[in-house]
Parts: C-alpha cells; structure tokens; sequence
C-alpha cells in the first residue's frame, strides 16, 4: 500500500488534490481512498489530505501517520507543521518553494517551483495539480495520462487544460531530474 | 457494475437520486453539507423532480419533511449534531406520526465544547425516538442503506421513519470506490410510495396529531413499540431482495472471523473497516479474535448479537458516545439485555483518531473480564 500526505492551507486546494490522485490511481486499474483533516474550517489554516493506493481493497480509516510521500503545497508551512513525521524510510517529499528549504531530516526532498509555473501558466497561484504532476514523475505510484484525464474531469474547459499542461510541464521537470 | 470513486455523501445524494423523492427539505450543516448541495444541483439540474425546500433552521427542514410526509409522499433529508440535536422534538413526533421519513445523519460531536468532528453521540441520543437507526461502515453501504430504509419504512406494516448514519468526515468527506445502481434495479427494489393510511388529502378530510387523553396515548406507543420490533422480519426480507437484485448482502450483524474467536470486538460504523485490519493482523499471530459489527442499532438485534458474542470468552464493546456515570451505550444495552460480561470502551470522541494500536490495545484489555468502562486514547498529559 502506497500512503501519501499532502499538507496545504485552507483553499489551496489539498483536499482536492489528494481526491484526484485517488481518481488517477482508480483510473490506472488500483483501489484507492482519500480524506482530509481540516483544522479549522477557514482560509490560510493549515488542513493536511491523505490518499491511500493499493492493489486490493482499503479498509484502514485512520490518518496516515508513516508515508511514503509527502507533498507540501506552502514552504511557509514547514515552520509551523513537522511535515516530515513519520515519513517512511527511503520516503521522497515533494515541496513547492522557490527558496533553499532545510533538508536536516535526511529525506529526499525533490523542490518544485509550482507557484513559478502556476503564475506562468494559470496566472493565479493555485499549485495543486501542479505538484500532482511533479508527484507522477518523482513517484511513478501513478500515471501522468490519468492524472491528465482527472485534472481535466474535474475542472471544465479553458481551466482543466490550462491545469493539464502545468501539470505535465511540471511532470516532464521531475523526470528530468 | 461500475465503480466510480466518490464520498459517501456523493453516494447518499446518489441513493436520494434513485429513490426519487417528492419533496427535499435540507439545512446545511457541515459534514452534511455536501448532501445539501449534490441533491440542490440534482434538482437545478432536472435530474430530480423533487420540491427542494431551503428552509431556515433544521428544527423547520424536519418540521417541513413532516408536514410533506403526511400528504402521503416520499420525503428526504439530511443533518449533522446541532441539527438533529435542533430537531429532537419534530423527531419523536415524526416517529408517533407514523411518517416513513428517511434521513441521513453524518455523525458529528455535540457541544460543548464545539467540535465539527467525529462520534456517534448526536444519532444515539435521538434512540429512543422509535426511528429505526443504520451505522454504515463505508460508502457503499451508505447508497444501499437508503434504498433499503425506503423500502422498510414505507412498508404498512412499519411507518416508522429511518436514519442511516455515517461518520462524519470519516466517511462524509472520504472518497473511495462506489458503485451506482441502475435506476431500473432500484426501480425493482423500490416501487413507488403508496400510501393506505391517513394521509392529508382535501378530497378525504382528516386531521393528524390531534390531542390524546390518557385513554389511547399509551396504545399509540404501543403500536410503535410492535411497529419496531416486527420492522426486523420487514428489514431481513428487504435484505434478502437487495442481495437477489444488486448482488450485495447486508444483515442486522456483520460477523467477521468471528465464529471460532475466543476475543470479539463489538462496534458499529467506519471504525469496523480499520478493525477488520487488526483482527487480521491478531489472526496472522495466531490469536482468535474476531469483530461483530451492529448495523442495525433500532430494531435492536438482541438475538442476533446475542448469538453471535455468546461463545466468546472475552468480549469489548465499542462506544463512540457516552451516557454519563453509566457508560457507553451499546455496552450497557448489550450487557443489560444478553447474559454476557462485556467490557466498555469509549473511544474516538470529538474526531479523536482510533489507530490500530488502539484497538490492540483494547484487545489486550478485553481478555480482564470486568464489565467496566475505559476510556482509550486519551492524553495522558492532559488529564
């Protein structure tokens, strides 16, 4: 069982992008689930997002407490949340940040400028399906094809492209290394 | 059958959809908050027919499907904590009315202090209302629940309502595997709603809820205590034809591994899938544990858990709720009714998290027959 937590603030959307990666992984023949943990329920609050993916059905309902992937959707959180408990050893965690981020913990931290590709792209600073992209190529626990179908499944027209192309543009980055 | 992955929310909105009611009054109230919304776009939309009624309180939205029930339709609606806590009084009435209300109640703490989060406290409290009540452990189960408690409810020889509750986020916000039935199958299942009884009609005048003298109140009572324990042969034939048409079997108990267990785990809810895990992992070590899971809390099944706990030598009862200086709820009724020695443990109140070492934790404890209630979880640098 692969288990990912996302960590994000209120309206970055986390929630929705822990949902479409339950989507993709559905999409590519495996069981999935995914939840979130609101802290409270405004903007800017810090919430984290949970998928679980396996090859067999998902019972356990509890919160992910050891994952095997991390995706921080704000550099700023990382001062106020351990986004790093539990992770998994050999765990990767996927950051948005365009700065120097701390790597004392002995991760692998893979850095995604997804706010850079967002402003570029989107022209607003949603990151979300961005770092779903960047989690496909770091990861390979999904297809960017599915992640490509859902992203533009659940956001219609103009905007599910636009969501589509940053993603892969971010996707085609990670695999570059 | 196709699966599409949605919450258990989606999947109750989608049960309305099949079920087709007549009339949707909702306050949203969150985890039920995306009911509200899914059923107000399938009524925007055209998907349904239904007369979707924004009331103002919750006390009105179950005050408004009472009224609608006693013109003789198909009614729906949903709520959470506060709001069913709102509705306590149209509640009882709706069950001495009579009224084949269904409704969904996405399980959230009462306050004080407020919590938006997780436990069983607010449907519990409304269990002596006379409405039949379903735990659901997952979403899936939440869709069927709703087709079944129609089918139940509005059988003549029951007219009690139903609540199918889930646990708030736990499964309300919880996306997974889903599959919607054809409409034809539940149109099989289901059949329209045909009143014979006394409905509200200008063409047949009547009056409903009219003042009772000491004479007929406790006949009326009465009836509803025969309505709901005879609803159990009503539930198991439903059951039956649920599994028949859609492939899928539900009973009043789910046992799992538990036949041989000399160490049973009772509870009701999400919670169960995580414990299936567990008892898998206590099974891999060679312990005999196993889970007896109560979906159907009103009727309650007495023989069946009855049978189902009596051969265990160690039995733990989970409660996601508290009735203060007496204990968990379940545990209590379980110990009261059954010639069992039950232990109790309150767990996961408020949205604490149950993790597996939880309820290994309660395994261990549960092997000390003691009949005694504890509380897991808690933090100890709190106390």
């Amino acid at each position: 069982m692969i288990e990912v937590r996302f960590h994000g603030r209120g309206g970055q959307g986390a929630v929705t992008a822990a949902e479409i990666l339950a989507k993709a992984a559905f999409e590519d023949g495996k069981y999935c689930q995914a939840f979130p943990f609101f802290g409270v329920e405004r903007r800017g609050a810090p919430v984290m997002a949970f998928t679980r993916i396996d090859d067999k059905p998902i019972r356990r309902r509890y919160q992910v407490y050891k994952p095997d992937y991390v995706v921080v959707l704000d550099d700023g959180l990382l001062e106020v949340v351990d986004v790093f408990s539990g992770l998994k050893e050999g765990g990767k965690v996927i950051i948005n940040t365009s700065n120097g981020v701390e790597t004392s913990k002995g991760a692998e931290i893979h850095k995604v400028d997804a706010t850079g590709i967002a402003l570029d792209i989107l022209g607003v600073p949603i990151v979300n399906t961005i770092l779903l992209g960047a989690f496909a190529g770091v990861t390979n626990a999904v297809s960017i094809d599915a992640i490509i179908k859902i992203i533009k499944e659940t956001f219609s027209g103009e905007i599910g492209e636009k969501n589509a192309k940053a993603a892969k543009l971010a996707y085609e980055a990670a695999k570059k290394g | 059958m196709v699966l599409k992955v949605m919450s258990a929310n989606q999947a109750i909105a989608e049960a309305v959809k099949l079920a087709n009611p007549n009339v949707i009054p909702v306050y949203p109230i969150t985890p039920q908050t995306t009911i509200s919304e899914y059923l107000a776009k399938f009524v925007a939309d055209g998907d349904i027919s239904a007369e979707y009624i924004r009331v103002e309180s919750e006390h009105s939205a179950i005050s408004a499907a009472l009224g609608a029930s006693g013109t003789g339709v198909r009614v729906f609606t949903a709520t959470s904590s506060q709001g069913l806590a709102l509705m306590h009084e149209i509640i009882f009435a709706a069950a001495g009315l009579r009224a084949p209300i269904v409704m969904a109640d996405a399980n959230r703490a009462l306050s004080a202090p407020l919590s938006i989060w997780n436990d069983q406290q607010d449907s519990i409290s409304e269990r002596d209302s006379g409405w039949m009540q379903v735990y659901a452990e997952n979403g899936q189960e939440a869709l069927d629940s709703i087709l079944i408690a129609y089918r139940v409810s509005e059988d003549h020889s029951v007219l009690l309502p139903s609540m199918v509750c889930i646990d708030g986020f736990i499964l309300t916000h919880t996306v997974d595997p889903v599959d919607v039935p054809g409409k034809g199958d539940v149109d099989k299942f289901l059949p329209p709603y045909k009143p014979d009884h006394a409905y509200l009609d200008p063409k047949r005048p009547m009056s409903i809820g009219t003042f009772t003298d000491p004479n007929y109140y406790m006949e009326a009572r009465h009836d509803m205590e025969l309505a709901l324990v005879g609803a159990k042969d009503v539930i198991a034939k439903a059951n039956a034809e649920f599994a028949e048409i859609f492939g899928r079997t539900y009973d009043f108990i789910e046992k799992y591994r538990s036949d041989d267990a000399d160490t049973i785990i009772v509870a009701m809810g999400s919670i169960c899938s995580t414990i299936k895990d567990v008892v898998d992992e206590h099974r891999d070590n060679g312990e005999k544990v196993g889970l007896v899971r109560v979906r159907v809390f009103r009727p309650f099944p007495t023989k069946e858990i009855y049978e189902a706990i009596k051969g265990a030598s160690n039995i733990g009862v989970l409660d996601k709720n508290i009735s203060f200086s007496v204990g968990g709820v379940l545990h209590n009724e379980i110990n009261a009714k059954m010639d069992v020695k039950a232990n109790g443990f309150i767990v996961g109140l408020g949205g604490r998290d149950i993790k597996p070492t939880h309820i290994s934790e309660i395994i261990e404890k549960t092997k000390n027959t003691t009949k005694t209630t504890q509380w897991i979880g808690l933090n100890k640098e709190e106390l």
